[in-house]
C-alpha cells in the first residue's frame, strides 16, 4: 500500500470542524447558566412528579407549590452555602410570612431529613429530588439557586446564589409585594388560594 | 510589598514571553543570527519571573496575607503548612498561574536539552511557547489576577482551603496534570515549526518522540493519581465518573497515545507525516480544551471552577487563535509534505494504522459523549446528560478491539510481515490467557458476579493473552529457550523503546483486568450499625464498636471504630471518619481503606440513625489496586522508552 496524498480541500477538514466545535462552546457559554434567569424568566414552573421528601410514599405535581406568591428553594446538604443560607430562609419564612418551597436537589434522604432536624425547617414542603430531573427542567446551574414564581405558577425572577437579608430586601420583597398586589386585584382577595 | 513584585514578576514574564514569541521568529524569517540565538536567554528570563511570581504567592500563603483576595478565600490559619503550600494551587487563579509556570518550564527544558537541534527550528519552537506563554500570561494579568488586595479592610482570617483538596491528592494531581498536557505544547511546537520551516522529516519525528512521551508519561501519572485520589477521597469508592473534566483529561490522552504510536511510524519509515502532524496539533487542543472546559463552567461537573463568562469567552477566544491558526497553517502547508514510504497489508506500518484508528474513534466516542449536552442544548434548548451506559456501551468493544492486535504488534515486523506463523506462534499464548482467566474467573465470588458476562470474559482473556504473549516475545527475543549463555547479552541488546513498549502494553493487560474484576465482583453494602454489630460480607466480618471524638488540626473528627476478622481469624482495627471543617462549614467523609494486592476493604461512615446506630457503607473491592499499577506500568514504560539512545545522537544535518 503507498499513502496516497490527500485531496487539497480535505485539509481543511479538521479546521472546518474546529469552526463549528467553536461555534458550540460560544453558544454554550451565551447559555451560561448564570443567564438562565431571562430565559427561564415568564416561562411556566415546569411540571414534575417527585416524592415528598418527609415522606416517600406522597407524591408531589406542580400543584403542590403553586396557589400563591412563594419562593422555591433549591437546597442541598453537599452545599455549604446553602447551610449560610438556611437561617435567612429560616427569617423570610416566619418574618414575613413567605411560603417558601424546598427542592432537594440531588441529596440524600438521611441527611436532608437531618439538616432540616437541626437547623428549622422554612420548608412548606420540601420536593426530593434525588437524580436532579427538576434541577434540569428548572435550568438549576447549583445549589442554593432560588425562584420567585406568582399565584400562577410563572416563574417571575430567579436568584442564584445564597438568599441573605440583602438579596430579600432588595430584590425579591419588591417584586413579591408588587405580585402579591397583582395577584389582590386577580382574585379579589388576599393571597392564599389553594 | 510582597504580593505587588509577584505581580511584577508575572508582568515582566508577560513582557518576556512577548520578545520571545515575536523576535526569534522574526530572526528566523530574515534568517538574523542575533535574533535566533536571543531565543535562549529570553526562555530563561521568562521562566525566571515567572517562577518568581510563583514563588511570592506560595509565599503569601505561608505566612498568611489575608490581604491577598486569593489567599484569603482558599487559605486559614489552622491550615498545615504543607496544604497552604499546595493550596497555591488550589483554585482559578493558582492553578492557572502554575499551567503558565509549567508551560516555561518546558520551554526552558527545551532550551536546555536541545544540543541536537539546528539553532533555527529551535528558535522557532521556542517562539512558538512564547506565544502560547503570552496568551496565559495576559489571560492571568487581565481576569485572573491572584495577586489582588482586599485593602483596606482585609479579614482577620482566610475562609480555608476546600477540605477535599487538603489531601496528599491534591500536592500531586494537577501537576502531574497540566504538565502532561502543558508537555504536548513540546510536540505541537514542533509540528507548527516543521510545517512553517517545510521540514517534516524523520528527524522532525525524532526530536518530537521523547517529549511527547515524557508529556504522555505525566498525563498518564496525573490521570492514574486523579482516579486514586477521587477512589479515596470523594467517599464512595468510584475509580472513574466519565465525568466532563474526567473526559478532558482522557481525550489528550488517547490523541497523545496515538501521536506516540504515529511518530513511531514517521521516524521509522517516513510514513503518516501530514496525520502526525495533525495528531500533534490536535492533541495540545485538546489540553486546551479541556482547560476551557474546567474553567468556563460550560458543563456543570464537581471539578468546576469559579464560574466567570468573561473567563470563559477570553479562552475561547485563545482556544480560536491559537488552534484555528495552527488548523490553518496544517491545511495550507500540508499539502508540500509528501510521503514515499510503501508497505504491505501485513506490516507493522498497518498494525499501528489500526491502533491510530480505534484510539481516534475513541477520542470521537468521548469527545461526542462530553459535547452532547451541549450540542443538544443548543439545537433542541433540552437538557440532558450523557452517563456511563453510553461510554461503557462503546468503550468496551473498541479495548476488546485493541487488545488482540497488541498481543501480536511485537511479532509483526516493519514493511512486510510474513504472516504463516502468526497463528502457530499465538495458539500457546492464547491457550495460556484462556487458563490464565478461567483462574480469575473463579477466584470471584459467582453469586456477586451475577452470571458471565461475555464482554468482561473476553477482556479478562485478551487480557492474559497480551501477558502472556508479551512474556514469551520477551523470552524469544532474549533467546531463553536456546541458549542459556547468550541471555545477558541479548538483554542487553535490546532497546528501550523495546522494554518501554512492553512494559507499558502490560500495564493496559494489568488496567484492564483490573477493570473487569473490580466492576464484576465488587461487593457493596450499606448498613445500619449499632455498637456491637458484626456483619459477614465475602470472607470479611465486621464488628462495630463504637464512635470517638479525635481532633484535627482545622477539624474535629468523629471516628467509628471497626473490627474485621478475616477467614484464618487476623483480626485488625478500621476507621473511618466523619470531619467538620468549622470555616467552611463543610462535612467530609474519610473513608478508610485497607489496601491489598488482590482486594481492597473500603469503610466509609455515612449518617448517624437513631439509638446510636449509623449507617456504614462497607466496599469488597478486589483487584481495584491493579487499576493504577497498570497506569504506573504504562508510565514507567513511557519513560524507559525515553532512554533510548537514538534521541540523544545529533540529528542528521537537516
Amino acid at each position: 500500500m503507498t499513502e496516497k496524498q490527500p485531496k487539497r480541500w480535505k485539509l481543511f477538514l479538521p479546521l472546518i470542524g474546529f469552526v463549528l466545535v467553536c461555534g458550540f462552546l460560544y453558544q454554550g457559554l451565551r447559555m451560561e447558566p448564570s443567564k438562565l434567569p431571562s430565559a427561564l424568566v415568564g416561562k411556566p414552573f415546569p411540571v414534575f412528579s417527585l416524592p415528598s421528601l418527609k415522606d416517600d410514599t406522597q407524591l408531589l405535581d406542580r400543584s403542590a407549590v403553586i396557589g400563591e406568591v412563594a419562593l422555591v428553594n433549591v437546597w442541598a446538604t453537599w452545599c455549604p452555602s446553602c447551610r449560610v443560607e438556611h437561617r435567612f430562609l429560616n427569617q423570610i419564612a416566619e418574618q414575613f410570612d413567605m411560603p417558601i418551597y424546598g427542592i432537594n436537589y440531588k441529596d440524600e434522604r438521611a441527611k436532608a431529613l437531618q439538616w432540616l432536624q437541626k437547623l428549622g425547617d422554612p420548608y412548606r414542603v420540601s420536593i426530593f429530588d434525588e437524580e436532579g430531573n427538576l434541577g434540569i427542567d428548572l435550568g438549576v446551574y447549583g445549589a442554593p439557586e432560588t425562584y420567585l414564581i406568582d399565584h400562577e405558577g410563572m416563574i417571575r425572577y430567579k436568584h442564584v446564589g445564597v438568599v441573605d437579608m440583602d438579596v430579600w430586601r432588595d430584590k425579591l420583597q419588591p417584586i413579591v409585594e408588587e405580585l402579591r398586589s397583582i395577584a389582590v386585584v386577580q382574585n379579589g382577595d388576599g393571597v392564599t388560594r389553594k | 510589598m510582597i504580593p505587588e513584585i509577584g505581580h511584577y514578576a508575572l508582568i515582566l514574564s508577560f513582557c518576556f514571553s512577548v520578545a520571545l514569541g515575536v523576535l526569534p521568529m522574526y530572526g528566523v524569517y530574515r534568517n538574523n543570527g542575533l535574533l535566533i540565538w536571543l531565543a535562549k536567554p529570553l526562555v530563561a528570563a521568562q521562566f525566571l519571573f515567572i517562577a518568581i511570581s510563583f514563588g511570592f504567592l506560595t509565599w503569601c500563603f505561608a505566612v498568611d496575607d489575608f490581604s491577598v483576595s486569593y489567599v484569603a478565600s482558599n487559605s486559614n490559619r489552622a491550615l498545615p503548612m504543607i496544604y497552604k503550600v499546595t493550596a497555591v494551587w488550589g483554585a482559578h487563579e493558582g492553578s492557572l498561574l502554575l499551567w503558565a509556570l509549567i508551560l516555561a518550564g518546558w520551554a526552558f527544558a527545551v532550551s536546555c536539552f536541545s544540543r541536537n537541534l539546528p539553532d533555527d527550528i529551535r528558535a522557532m519552537v521556542l517562539s512558538i511557547m512564547g506565544l502560547i506563554s503570552v496568551g496565559f500570561t495576559l489571560f492571568l494579568l487581565h481576569s485572573s489576577n491572584p495577586f489582588l488586595r482586599l485593602l483596606p479592610n482585609f479579614p482577620a482570617d482566610g475562609n480555608d482551603l476546600n477540605p477535599l483538596l487538603q489531601d496528599f491528592g491534591l500536592i500531586v494531581h494537577p501537576p502531574m496534570l497540566y504538565a502532561g498536557y502543558v508537555g504536548f505544547s513540546v510536540a505541537f511546537s514542533f509540528a507548527i515549526a516543521a510545517l512553517l520551516s517545510g521540514r517534516l522529516d524523520a528527524s522532525w519525528a525524532r526530536w518530537s518522540r521523547p517529549w511527547t512521551n515524557i508529556a504522555w508519561v505525566f498525563l498518564t501519572l496525573g490521570i492514574t493519581l486523579g482516579s486514586w485520589w477521587a477512589y479515596y477521597e470523594l467517599g464512595w469508592g468510584g475509580w472513574w465518573f466519565w465525568d466532563p473534566v474526567e473526559n478532558a483529561s482522557f481525550l489528550p490522552w488517547l490523541v497523545g497515545t496515538a501521536l506516540l504510536h504515529s511518530l513511531a511510524v514517521t521516524e521509522k519509515r517516513g510514513a503518516f507525516k501530514s496525520w502526525t502532524v495533525l495528531l500533534a496539533i490536535s492533541a495540545f487542543s485538546l489540553s486546551l480544551l479541556g482547560t476551557f472546559l474546567v474553567r468556563s463552567g460550560i458543563l456543570t461537573s464537581v471539578h468546576a471552577f469559579a464560574v466567570d463568562p468573561e473567563r470563559g469567552l477570553y479562552i475561547l477566544v485563545f482556544l480560536g487563535v491559537v488552534i484555528g491558526s495552527s488548523l490553518t497553517i496544517y491545511a495550507v502547508r500540508a499539502p508540500t509534505v509528501k510521503s514515499h514510504a510503501v508497505f504491505e497489508f501485513f506490516s507493522r506500518e498497518t498494525v499501528l494504522l489500526f491502533n491510530n484508528i480505534i484510539l481516534m474513534v475513541a477520542t470521537a466516542t468521548v469527545l461526542l459523549g462530553t459535547f452532547y449536552p451541549l450540542i443538544y442544548e443548543a439545537t433542541t434548548g433540552g437538557k440532558i446528560s450523557v452517563g456511563p451506559p453510553y461510554f461503557n456501551l462503546i468503550f468496551a468493544p473498541l479495548i476488546l478491539l485493541i487488545m488482540p492486535v497488541m498481543a501480536i504488534v511485537p511479532q509483526i515486523l516493519w514493511k512486510r510481515s510474513p504472516t504463516k506463523d502468526l497463528i502457530k506462534k499465538n495458539i500457546i499464548p492464547l491457550v495460556c490467557g484462556a487458563a490464565i482467566a478461567v483462574a480469575f474467573w473463579y477466584s470471584g465470588d459467582q453469586e456477586v458476579a451475577g452470571g458471565f458476562d461475555l464482554r468482561i470474559g473476553l477482556a479478562i482473556v485478551f487480557a492474559a493473552w497480551l501477558f502472556v504473549s508479551i512474556v514469551k516475545d520477551l523470552a524469544d527475543k532474549i533467546g531463553l529457550f536456546s541458549d542459556l549463555s547468550a541471555v545477558p547479552q541479548k538483554i542487553r541488546l535490546l532497546t528501550p523503546g523495546y522494554y518501554g513498549m512492553i512494559l507499558a502494553h502490560a500495564g493496559i493487560a494489568v488496567c484492564v483486568i483490573g477493570v473487569a474484576m473490580v466492576s464484576t465482583y465488587s461487593v457493596d453494602k450499606d448498613l445500619r450499625m449499632a455498637p456491637g454489630d458484626q456483619v459477614q460480607l465475602g470472607d470479611y466480618q465486621f464488628e462495630f464498636k463504637g464512635l470517638k471524638k479525635t481532633p484535627g488540626p482545622n477539624y474535629t473528627a468523629l471516628t467509628a471504630v471497626i473490627l474485621v476478622t478475616d477467614e484464618s481469624g487476623k483480626q485488625w482495627l478500621m476507621n473511618p471518619e466523619k470531619r467538620q471543617y468549622p470555616v467552611r462549614r463543610n462535612q467530609m467523609t474519610e473513608a478508610d481503606i485497607d489496601p491489598g494486592f488482590f482486594r481492597d476493604l473500603y469503610l466509609a461512615l455515612g449518617e448517624p440513625l437513631t439509638n446510636g446506630a449509623w449507617s456504614v457503607r462497607i466496599q469488597v473491592k478486589p483487584f481495584v489496586r491493579w487499576l493504577w499499577l497498570g497506569g504506573l506500568l504504562m508510565a514507567f514504560g513511557g519513560f524507559v522508552a525515553t532512554l533510548d539512545r537514538r534521541y540523544r545522537m545529533k540529528g542528521r544535518g537537516v
